[in-house]
């Protein structure tokens, strides 16, 4: 083996779950670097609207009239956009069953258990491989009460949906946000569009799950929710990817609006592998007695960005957020949420964790912003760390700006690591060191865990269990 | 004498920077009650650590059976489960770990206590009553938030649950209200009856001794073993202190012959 390839691997735990390519054969992949050219081709494959096109073509201006933004946050310089492919394509068309999924992917997803979770759990599930989305479908009933998930792309092509798109795609996160945003747009591809009527509750998730296969790619889907007044959704996303030694990079948007009285949970557990970029944005806009739940849990990628935001524009209005991010060697995980509370008597509360070992890198964010009109605003933000060793890190920069006078901020942050005497306690029960480590990380984490969706739970679980195991043996 | 189960020989133990016990001899039979007595800092929870296996503590010299076998380089876990149980002064708290599921996890790592998960249930809730713990405990979090009797309380649910060879109690009385030390005290009478277990009691309080039959009584003075003797030994430090056995200590060879116990006045039994 050569020199070059012994420095870049990374020490890294037994990801086999994950770990596992398939040939990209046959598949359509578009030459690397950023060209109008690309988006054009990109554009045209999916027959796109012209205004579409042009928001591309925007957004490609912007990218590149762009500078990188001020090195405030981890690096990014070993992402090399000149060597990502923007779009690349399985050779397959979307399903409606499983058995249409070409073998060698549908067997990916079953090896994550989606069709498992699907049948046992789920309204509806949605599966993008690489650039595109290849299996759609949701149950019957749902369909029914008017409910549509969908992509993007067929949304575009629906007479009935093409102007709801068009109304609210991209109005949430402009293309001109940031230089990932205007990327983002001008080469997104896949995705999903949610559409729930008014007064409908989802009797069970909805779930949507990417993967990114190819090596050395980009992923760049983009969610879009719409949830009516009074109506109901919990909305589950699961992100992960095999490892390679080239850099991938993920620049999705979510984009979600929810309406008065209505409640969104959006949940996701990101595990992508150790070479990624995720650089990830995601906004939701609330209005009056409308809940917002976030529930995040962040375990892959090598570098992340990501710090959903909550606009809270209506009166009475909710917002909690629950994270937990586990850092381990080479990671270095940027998180946490921006909360703008706007209307009068909204409430915010944000709890997240940190797990940080092998020199694993934890920074947490927050920004809560209390405009003029929000009397009687009340947030509080909680913030624990765990770390597992001396040579991890762990931050926590908090950001309160409060315009009113009526409201109420709480913060509190605590950082620890695992006490001798705890282990030592846990030992002389019978449980070895690695055991009760992971007891303890478990227990820690716990009370996010909760929060998941059950499968993600264990899953989660499991992952600390293999990160501990690592650690000790 | 009942047959050897831990022999504690000649051994020497610190921290890294600082000794603490100094050639430190205890033999312990199967089945058989010793208490362990001396001032504040003499060392008694420091040998009761390093017998469980704490790797803050090293062992300099001198070395630790139990059950036959050398257990000196063992870790804590081994320890565990070849039958040593320390019950802890002040058990740590462990968040997000619900108390029931701990008992059974530590429980199934024991072949002779693997049991279905309704025999277990079964068991446990028989000692939570006997130990007069309320039930809703079990679905707490390790610790978290319980009061000092409670946490002892929970060290012997643990105790009845594991049913280990040897049972070393680290001042499991201090800080007791008169009802929880009933309680214990019937704990851990209900160990030595349903199991048979062998006991070293940490103590400053002979009223938890008062319910137990002890066979052997050891005096600890800085680190020291000063003086052994038989139950009666206990009544006369309650009546008379420490003192003597600190000047023992300090002088090393004093002679103490209104002390029934002391090695240096002979054989007094």
């Amino acid at each position: 083996m050569s020199d070059q390839r012994k420095r870049t691997q990374v020490a890294d735990v037994n990801r086999s779950l994950y770990d596992f390519t398939k040939s990209e054969e046959g598949y359509e992949r578009y030459d690397d670097g950023l060209t109008p050219e690309i988006v054009r081709a990109i554009s045209e494959k999916k027959d796109e609207p012209e205004w579409m096109l042009e928001m591309r073509l925007r957004a490609l201006e912007l990218y590149h009239a762009r500078p990188m933004a001020e090195n405030w946050g981890p690096s990014i310089a070993g992402l090399d956009l000149d060597h990502i492919s923007t779009y690349v394509s399985p050779k397959t068309k979307q399903a409606k069953s499983w058995d249409d999924v070409p073998a060698d992917i549908k067997d990916t997803f079953e090896r994550l258990g989606i069709p498992e979770a699907e049948r046992e759990s789920l309204a509806g599930v949605g599966a993008q491989y690489d650039s595109e989305i290849v299996y759609h479908n949701m149950r019957d009933d749902v369909a029914k009460q008017g409910v549509v998930y969908t992509t993007i792309e067929d949304a575009l092509h629906d007479p009935q949906w093409e102007p709801v798109v068009r109304e609210y795609f991209g109005t949430l996160i402009p293309p001109t946000d940031h230089k990932f945003a205007a990327l983002h747009y001008a080469v997104w591809s896949g995705g999903s569009f949610v559409y729930v009527p008014a007064g409908v509750t989802l009797p069970y998730p909805l779930q949507s799950y990417f993967r990114l296969n190819a090596a050395g790619a980009g992923q760049f889907e983009h969610t879009l929710i719409i949830v009516e007044p009074g109506a109901d959704l919990h909305f589950i996303e699961g992100c992960s990817a095999p490892k390679y030694y080239e850099a991938n990079l993920h620049a999705g948007a979510v984009e979600l609006f929810v309406k008065d009285g209505a409640r969104l949970r959006y949940s996701t557990i990101e595990n992508w592998s150790k070479n990624m970029y995720n650089l990830n944005t995601k906004r939701a806009t609330i209005g009056a007695d409308a809940k917002m739940e976030w529930v995040s849990g962040s375990f892959g990628s090598h570098v992340s960005y990501l710090y959903p935001t909550t606009i809270m524009a209506g009166d009475r209005s909710s917002c909690e957020f629950t994270g937990i991010t586990f850092a381990g060697a080479t990671q270095d995980l940027d998180t946490g949420c921006k909360v703008i509370m706007n209307g009068a008597d909204t409430t915010a509360s944000v709890s997240t964790k940190s797990i940080s070992k092998d020199g694993g890198v934890n920074t947490f964010r927050s920004s809560v912003v209390i405009g003029r009109r929000a009397d009687r605003a009340r947030c509080s933000v909680s913030c624990q760390s765990l770390m597992l060793d001396d040579i991890s890190r762990s931050d926590t920069i908090p950001a309160m700006d409060v315009r009113n006078a009526t409201a109420q901020v709480g913060h509190e942050a605590t950082i620890g690591r695992i006490s001798d005497d705890t282990i030592l306690y846990l030992m002389s029960r019978g449980c070895s060191e690695a055991e009760a480590r992971t007891l303890v990380v478990n227990g820690f984490a716990n009370p996010i865990s909760k929060e998941l969706p059950m499968e993600y739970a264990v899953e989660m679980n499991n992952l600390i269990k293999l990160e501990m195991e690592g650690a000790i043996g | 004498m009942a047959s050897q189960l831990l022999n504690v020989s000649a051994l020497s133990a610190g921290t890294e920077d600082k000794p603490i016990l100094h050639e430190v001899d205890l033999a312990v039979g199967e089945g058989e009650c010793h208490v362990l007595m001396g001032p504040n800092g003499a060392g008694k929870s420091t040998l009761g650590h390093v017998i469980m296996g704490d790797p803050v503590y090293r062992v300099s010299s001198g070395r630790i059976s139990f059950a036959g076998e050398d257990v000196t380089e063992l870790s804590a876990d081994k320890r565990s489960l070849a039958g040593i149980f320390l019950s802890y002064q002040a058990p740590v708290e462990v968040p997000g770990v619900p108390l029931y599921s701990f008992l059974r996890t530590i429980c199934q790592k024991r072949p002779e206590l693997k049991t279905t998960a309704r025999k277990f249930r079964e068991r446990v809730g028989q000692i939570a009553d006997q130990l007069e713990l309320d039930q809703s405990f079990l679905m707490r979090e390790l610790n978290v938030g319980f009061s000092g009797g409670e946490k002892k309380k929970i060290e012997m649910l643990q105790l009845l649950l594991l049913q280990p060879k040897l049972a070393i109690l680290d001042e499991t009385d201090s800080g007791l209200d008169v009802d929880a030390l009933g309680i214990v005290s019937r704990g851990i009478q209900a160990y030595r009856e349903q199991v048979g277990g062998a006991l070293i009691v940490i103590t400053h309080n002979t009223r938890i001794l008062e319910r137990l039959e002890v066979d052997r009584t050891h005096v600890m003075v800085k680190g020291r073993m000063v003086a052994e003797g038989p139950a009666e030994l206990i009544a006369d430090i309650d009546a008379h202190g420490f003192e003597r056995f600190e000047r023992a200590g300090e002088k090393g060879d004093a002679s103490c012959a209104e002390c029934p116990g002391c090695p240096k006045a002979g054989d007094a039994e």
